[in-house]
C-alpha cells in the first residue's frame, strides 16, 4: 500500500477554484465586441473590415513577438492582445492607412502595455494609448471621416486605406464630419435615433449606441464588467449636459445628444472598465466613472476637440492608484472611520 | 415549515457548488473499529493530554485514558475495548510526529461504553458543568479543535448574552452536522441547557443555512417547551460557518480584530459539539468517537459515519472503497480542508469529514496558468473580512510580510480560501497568506 501513499499530493487548500480564468473574461468581452465589429463592417463596408483585422493582428503578432523575444510563453492566448487590437481598430476613423493602423497596433502593445510589465501591470488602457499617439502624430489623417452606409461600400477599398507607408493619403470619398464636430464646429444637431442606431459618420466603432448597450450589459450581467462605471459615466455625462443645456440651449446640445455620439458609448462600456485600468472597489469605480464624465463633458463643451471621452479615460486611469490607495475597504472588526492605510 | 425569506447574512463571501447531495439523505452509520486505533495525546490547541495508561494495560470503550495537562488541554478517551499496544509516535496531520496511545480492539467485547458520574444541567454549577466538558475531552468539532471547557469560561469581566449554535456546515461536500441536527435533535437540546448554565447566557440560536430545511425543520420541533432557543435559517454563502461571519450574520454584530466573539456578547458552539455535551455529560461519559461524513468523487462508499477516534485513514479508506486514480485525501472541506501526507494519520476530534479527489478534480485545479493580477477585484469582493488580498498579494510576492501585517490587516486573515477560489488569474493567494503569517509569526516570537 505504500505505492498508494506516494500518489497522494499535498496541496494546501483550497481544493476547489470557481473555474473562472483570465482567459475565460477576456474571450467573453471579445465576444461582446464582435456585434460592434460586425456593424462597423456593415456600415463601413470592406475597409472595416481590413481595418479591424489589421489592428487585430497588429495588436496580437506584437505581443507574441515580444514574448518569443523575452523567450516565455506566449502570452496570446490570455486574448487580452485581441481585446486591444479590436478595440483600438474600433476607435479608429474608417478608410485610415493601413501602415497608420499597424504603427498604432505596435505602439500600443509596446508603449501601453509592455513597457509597463505587461497584462496587469499597465496603468493606462493600451488601446487609448495607440489610439492617442497616432492622433498626435496624424493629426489630419485621424480626423477625416468618411461617411457612413456609402454606395458600392462593399465593392471597393478606398486608395486611403491602401496607401503606401509614410505616404500622406488621398481620400477620394465623400468625408464629412462627425455629429460632434458638426455641432461644435458649425452647430448642426444630428438626430437621436440616427445616433443611437448608428448611420452617422465617426471612427468605426463610435456608431451603434445601441450594440455596445447590448454587449455591454451582457459582460455587465455576467459581473465581467463593473456596470459602476459605465453608469456613473453615462450618468454624469447626461446630467452634466442637461444642465448646461437647460441654461442656454442654443449654446449647449442636449443629453442625449452626448450620450449617442462620439465614443462614449464605446469608452463607457468598453475602455473605462477594463479591470486594470480602473478601480478596485465598488466606490472607487463609481468616483472613477463620475471623473471620466465630468472630464468628458469638460473637454467636449470647452476644449479644443470635438471629442473628449478618450482623454478623459486615460486621465481616468491615471488617478486610479490614488482612488484605490484612499478607498482601501475597512477592515471587518476595525473602526468605522479610519482613512488609507494607517496602522 | 419555510422560514419567511429574509436576507440575514454576512458581507461578500462566496458560492462554491454545494456538492453534498450524495451524502445528505445517507443516516449515520456506525464504522467498525480498525485492527489497531491510534489516539493521538494532542488532538485540540493547547497542550497535549498526559497518558495514564501502560502498555499492556487492558481498557474499556470510552474508559479515560489520558488526563489533562493543566487548564488548556482536555482528556482522552479509549475509543474501543482492547489492550494497550504501545505508547509511540504516530503521524499527525501537522506532518510532525506526535505521541499517541495504539489500542488493539478485543475481537469478544461487548464494547459496552464506559459511564462516569452523571451531570445534570439543572443541578450543576457553572464551575462543574465546565469541569465535565473538560473531562469529557471535549473540543470544537467543527474543525477548529479548541477546547470548548477554555471558551465555556468567561474571561474575568466578560458577559454574554447569545450563544450561537453553529449548524451552517458551509463547506462543499460536508453533511455530518446536517445527519447530526436531523437524527440527534434531541442531544441538541439537552446540551444547550449545559451551555447557557455555564456561561451565564440567556438564550440560543440555532443557525442553519437554507440548503438543510429539514434540519431546521426538526430542530424547530425538537425545542422543549418554555426553552430559550430559537432557529435561525440563512441563505447559503461561504463562510457562514466561521465564527465571525455568523455572528455578523445572525446578530449584525462585529468581533472587533484580533477579539473574541465574547467581546460583544456571543459565543459560538458547533451544533455537533453541543449534541456530544448533550449525550455525554447526563452520562458522565467521554468523547470517544463522532460523525463524520467520507465523501468526494474518490471515495465509493461515501456516507457519513459514526467513527471511532484514532480510526487510521487508511483502514478507514480501505473499508469504504476508494477509485483507483484517488489523488489527493484532505480532512474537512474543501474550502479550508488539509491535505493529508500520510495514510496512517488517524481520524481527530476535529475531523468533520474525509474527502477524495481524483485526478480529474486536482487535475483542473493544477492545469490553471497563473496569470498576473487583473486587478478584477474579485477578491475583494470575496473576502468576508474586507482585506485587499490583491495587494496582500503582491507584496507577499515581495516577501513584504511585516508591511502585509502592518499596513494590510494580514493577520486578520482567516484564511477561508475565498480569494483564491474566485482569483481568475489562478494566483494562490490564501497560501500565500499562510506562509507571511508564518513569517510574521516567527519575527515576532524572535523579537520577543
Ligand atoms: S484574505 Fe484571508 S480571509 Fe480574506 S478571503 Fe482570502 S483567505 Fe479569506
Ligand atoms: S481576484 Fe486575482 S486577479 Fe482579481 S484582483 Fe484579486 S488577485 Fe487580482
Amino acid at each position: 500500500m505504500s505505492s498508494f501513499d506516494k500518489t497522494l499530493e499535498i496541496r494546501s487548500s483550497p481544493h476547489i477554484l470557481s473555474g473562472n480564468s483570465v482567459s475565460h473574461i477576456m474571450l467573453h468581452v471579445v465576444l461582446a465586441l464582435l456585434p460592434v465589429a460586425a456593424f462597423a463592417c456593415y456600415a463601413f463596408g470592406l475597409t472595416a473590415l481590413l481595418s479591424l483585422c489589421g489592428a487585430t493582428l497588429a495588436c496580437v503578432g506584437t505581443e507574441h513577438l515580444l514574448c518569443r523575444l523575452n523567450h516565455k510563453p506566449t502570452t496570446v492566448g490570455d486574448w487580452s492582445a485581441a481585446i486591444t487590437g479590436l478595440l483600438y481598430g474600433l476607435t479608429l476613423p474608417p478608410g485610415l492607412p493601413l501602415w497608420m493602423i499597424a504603427i498604432g497596433g505596435v505602439i500600443a502593445i509596446v508603449l501601453g502595455k509592455a513597457v509597463f510589465g505587461g497584462l496587469g501591470q499597465n496603468p493606462f488602457n493600451p488601446a487609448l494609448v495607440g489610439r492617442a499617439v497616432l492622433q498626435a502624430a496624424f493629426p489630419v489623417s485621424m480626423t477625416t471621416w468618411p461617411v457612413a452606409m456609402a454606395e458600392g461600400r462593399f465593392s471597393g477599398l478606398p486608395n486611403s486605406l491602401l496607401t503606401l507607408p509614410f505616404m500622406t493619403p488621398r481620400y477620394d470619398g465623400v468625408t464629412a464630419a462627425t455629429p460632434l464636430s458638426a455641432w461644435k464646429f458649425d452647430h448642426q444637431l444630428a438626430s437621436t435615433s440616427d445616433l443611437a442606431l448608428g448611420f452617422t459618420g465617426g471612427s468605426l466603432g463610435e456608431t451603434c449606441a445601441l450594440l455596445i448597450l447590448l454587449g455591454g450589459l451582457y459582460l455587465a450581467v455576467r459581473r465581467m464588467l463593473n456596470w459602476r462605471i459605465p453608469v456613473a459615466v453615462l450618468a454624469t455625462v447626461a446630467a452634466f449636459t442637461a444642465i448646461l443645456h437647460w441654461s442656454d440651449p442654443a449654446r449647449y446640445a442636449g443629453p442625449q445628444f452626448h450620450l449617442f455620439s462620439g465614443g462614449l458609448m464605446l469608452g463607457a462600456w468598453f475602455m473605462a472598465t477594463d479591470m486594470v485600468g480602473s478601480p478596485m472597489t465598488h466606490l472607487g469605480c463609481a468616483i472613477y466613472g463620475v471623473v471620466i464624465g465630468v472630464l468628458t463633458v469638460l473637454i467636449r463643451v470647452w476644449g479644443g476637440m470635438p471629442e473628449g471621452v478618450m482623454y478623459a479615460i486615460l486621465l481616468g486611469n491615471a488617478l486610479v492608484p490614488l482612488i484605490d490607495n484612499l478607498l482601501q475597504p475597512r477592515v471587518y472588526g476595525t473602526a468605522r472611520k479610519k482613512k488609507g492605510v494607517a496602522a | 415549515m419555510r422560514s419567511s425569506p429574509h436576507s440575514k447574512t454576512f458581507a461578500h463571501g462566496v458560492h462554491p457548488p454545494e456538492c453534498k447531495d450524495d451524502t445528505s439523505a445517507l443516516p449515520i452509520r456506525q464504522f467498525p473499529f480498525a485492527p489497531v486505533q491510534v489516539v493521538p495525546l494532542l488532538q485540540h490547541l493547547g497542550k497535549p493530554a498526559i497518558a495514564e495508561v501502560a502498555e499492556g494495560q487492558e481498557v474499556v470503550r470510552g474508559q479515560r485514558i489520558a488526563r489533562p495537562d493543566g487548564f488548556m488541554s482536555v482528556a482522552m478517551h479509549a475509543p474501543v475495548s482492547g489492550v494497550v499496544q504501545r505508547i509511540g509516535l504516530a503521524p499527525a496531520i501537522s506532518g510532525r510526529m506526535e505521541p499517541a496511545i495504539f489500542v488493539r480492539p478485543f475481537p469478544g467485547s461487548t464494547q459496552e461504553p464506559a459511564q462516569g458520574r452523571p451531570v445534570d444541567a439543572r443541578t450543576a454549577t457553572p464551575e462543574q458543568i465546565i469541569a465535565a466538558v473538560q473531562e469529557a475531552g471535549i473540543v470544537g468539532l467543527g474543525g477548529a479543535s479548541f477546547p470548548t471547557h477554555v471558551k465555556l469560561k468567561l474571561p474575568d469581566g466578560k458577559r454574554g448574552d447569545t450563544l450561537l449554535i453553529n449548524g451552517a456546515e458551509c463547506e462543499p461536500y460536508l453533511t455530518a452536522d446536517h445527519r447530526v441536527m436531523l437524527e440527534h435533535a434531541a442531544d441538541v437540546m439537552a446540551g444547550i441547557p449545559f451551555l447557557l448554565k455555564a456561561t451565564g447566557t440567556e438564550r440560543a440560536i440555532v443557525c442553519i443555512e437554507s440548503n438543510k430545511q429539514d434540519a431546521a425543520a426538526v430542530m424547530r420541533a425538537a425545542i422543549p417547551p418554555g426553552q430559550p432557543v430559537s432557529v435561525e435559517v440563512l441563505p447559503v454563502k461561504y463562510p457562514q460557518g466561521a465564527e465571525k461571519m455568523l455572528i455578523t450574520a445572525i446578530l449584525g454584530r462585529e468581533v472587533p480584530s484580533g477579539g473574541l466573539p465574547i467581546d460583544v456578547g456571543t459565543l459560538c458552539v458547533n451544533v455537533a459539539t453541543c449534541a456530544e455535551i448533550g449525550q455525554l455529560l447526563p452520562r458522565g461519559a467521554g468523547i470517544h468517537e463522532r460523525v463524520l461524513t467520507v465523501g468526494g468523487p474518490g471515495i465509493r462508499k461515501k456516507g457519513n459515519y459514526r467513527v471511532p477516534i484514532g480510526t487510521p485513514l487508511r483502514f478507514l479508506l480501505e473499508s469504504v472503497g476508494y477509485e483507483p486514480d484517488l489523488t489527493r485525501v484532505f480532512l474537512g472541506g474543501p474550502m479550508m480542508g488539509q491535505a493529508v501526507s500520510s495514510l496512517d494519520i488517524p481520524v481527530t476530534k476535529g475531523t468533520t469529514g474525509v474527502i477524495g479527489f481524483t485526478a480529474r478534480e486536482t487535475g483542473n485545479v493544477a492545469e490553471q496558468r497563473e496569470h498576473p493580477c487583473i486587478r478584477c477585484g474579485y477578491c475583494l469582493e470575496a473576502c468576508p473580512i474586507f482585506l485587499n488580498p490583491s495587494m496582500l498579494g503582491l507584496l507577499a510576492r515581495n516577501e513584504q510580510h511585516q508591511r502585509m501585517a502592518d499596513d494590510f490587516h494580514l493577520m486578520d486573515c482567516f484564511e477561508c480560501g475565498s480569494c483564491t477560489f474566485v482569483c481568475p488569474a489562478h494566483i494562490p493567494l490564501v497560501q500565500h497568506f499562510r506562509i507571511s503569517k508564518r513569517a510574521v509569526r516567527r519575527a515576532k516570537a524572535a523579537g520577543k
